[in-house]
């Protein structure tokens, strides 16, 4: 078998696909897991300030925290309506 | 004080309860007192493959509740000495597992047990958090596949941060990898993710490999934990994975496709 696969197109196999995919959804997911717990209350909490003033959906306000070597950024993310 | 060990995967169907069943079927056989609870209140099925479903009277959810005491629920198992069986509720709500029941009931069973085998159910809701929250130790069940390697992602990094030893500060619980359903002939043809791909991917330690087999269905018909088929390939791979999990070092077996002579072919049925 082994030899005459030899001769077949050089199609990736599928399992390394696999692998691959899952090596990248993977770490995407352990990151969003080492962020800090009260991301999403702060999210909820800044809705609620910002709609004092302007009408936005939950979805409108984006918290992300990037981390580097020296520091962690806090990434604030806010889309206004259009008026 | 008994040694807690969950049987988890996120994943629903790659060999929860087949697996629960043979590793507690395996610690009794070694001589340790061992306790199998299923958690999965409201679809029990771990009674079915230890063949003890017509004899449950009282479960787990009639325990916590306080309407029958351990002694009456627990189930002895008919085959192997020291081994018994703590069937879920059918009928109940998953709530009802409260986390003081739950608490109190793997306390008095940590007072004579050896080792207590937790079947999780699928998912990451309130029943399969119960189940791992106690654990010493977890044994991943996955696939060679994709969404099962993630969910058992997803569900080691629940225990990292919500079992009781993450919660309490104390050291992690003990991860192992049991790969299920394992095919060498798909994995040789590209077809399937390796033994080594899921571990790069997983990153934790390998506990065993259980090859993908008839024998598995054939056990769980006739509610024989498939470790006591002691003469098939998926049984002395369960085997292997209990001596492992007792400490010892064991080779892996049934990685590589049987190249299939003449002879087995006649004997064997290929």
């Amino acid at each position: 078998m082994s030899f005459l696969n030899y001769f077949k197109s050089k199609k990736p196999k599928s399992a390394s696909v696999a692998k691959e995919r899952l090596q990248i959804i993977v770490a995407h997911e352990r990151g969003q897991r080492a962020q800090p717990d009260y991301l999403p209350q702060l999210q909820q909490e800044l809705v609620e300030v910002i709609r004092k003033y302007v009408q936005i959906s939950d979805d409108m306000v984006q918290v992300d925290v990037d981390r580097n070597d020296h520091c962690s950024v806090l990434e604030l993310n806010v889309t206004l309506p259009e008026k | 004080m008994a040694r807690i060990i969950v049987v988890t995967s996120g994943k629903g169907g790659v060999g929860k309860t087949t697996t629960s069943a043979s590793i507690s079927t395996g610690l009794a056989k070694h001589g340790h007192k061992t306790v199998v609870v299923d958690f999965d209140v409201g679809l029990r099925n771990l009674d079915l493959i230890m063949n003890c479903e017509r004899r449950v009277v009282y479960d787990f959810v009639n325990v916590i509740q306080g309407e029958a005491t351990l002694n009456q629920a627990l189930i002895k198992d008919k085959r192997v000495d020291g081994l018994y069986i703590l069937p879920a509720s059918q009928t109940r709500e998953k709530e009802a597992l409260t986390k003081e029941g739950v608490e109190r009931v793997i306390n008095e069973l940590s007072e004579t047990f050896d080792y207590i085998v937790c079947d999780s159910p699928a998912g990451i809701e309130h029943g399969a958090l119960m189940a791992l929250y106690h654990a010493d130790e977890a044994i991943v069940v996955t696939n060679p596949e994709v969404s099962s390697v993630r969910d058992s992602d997803r569900i080691l990094g629940i225990m990292q941060s919500k079992s009781r030893r993450a919660e309490k500060g104390e050291d992690p619980v003990k991860e192992h990898l049991l790969l299920t359903r394992y095919n060498p002939e798909r994995v040789d043809k590209g077809e399937m993710l390796s033994v080594q791909d899921v571990e790069e991917i997983l990153a934790i330690p390998l506990l065993g490999v259980i090859p993908e087999s008839q024998v598995v269905l054939n056990a769980s018909n006739q509610g024989l934990p498939v470790i006591l088929e002691e003469d098939s390939d998926a049984g002395q791979a369960y085997e292997d994975a209990v001596a492992r999990l007792l400490g010892e070092d064991r080779e892996h077996r049934f990685l590589t496709a049987q190249k299939k002579g003449f002879f087995s072919r006649m004997f064997k049925g290929g």
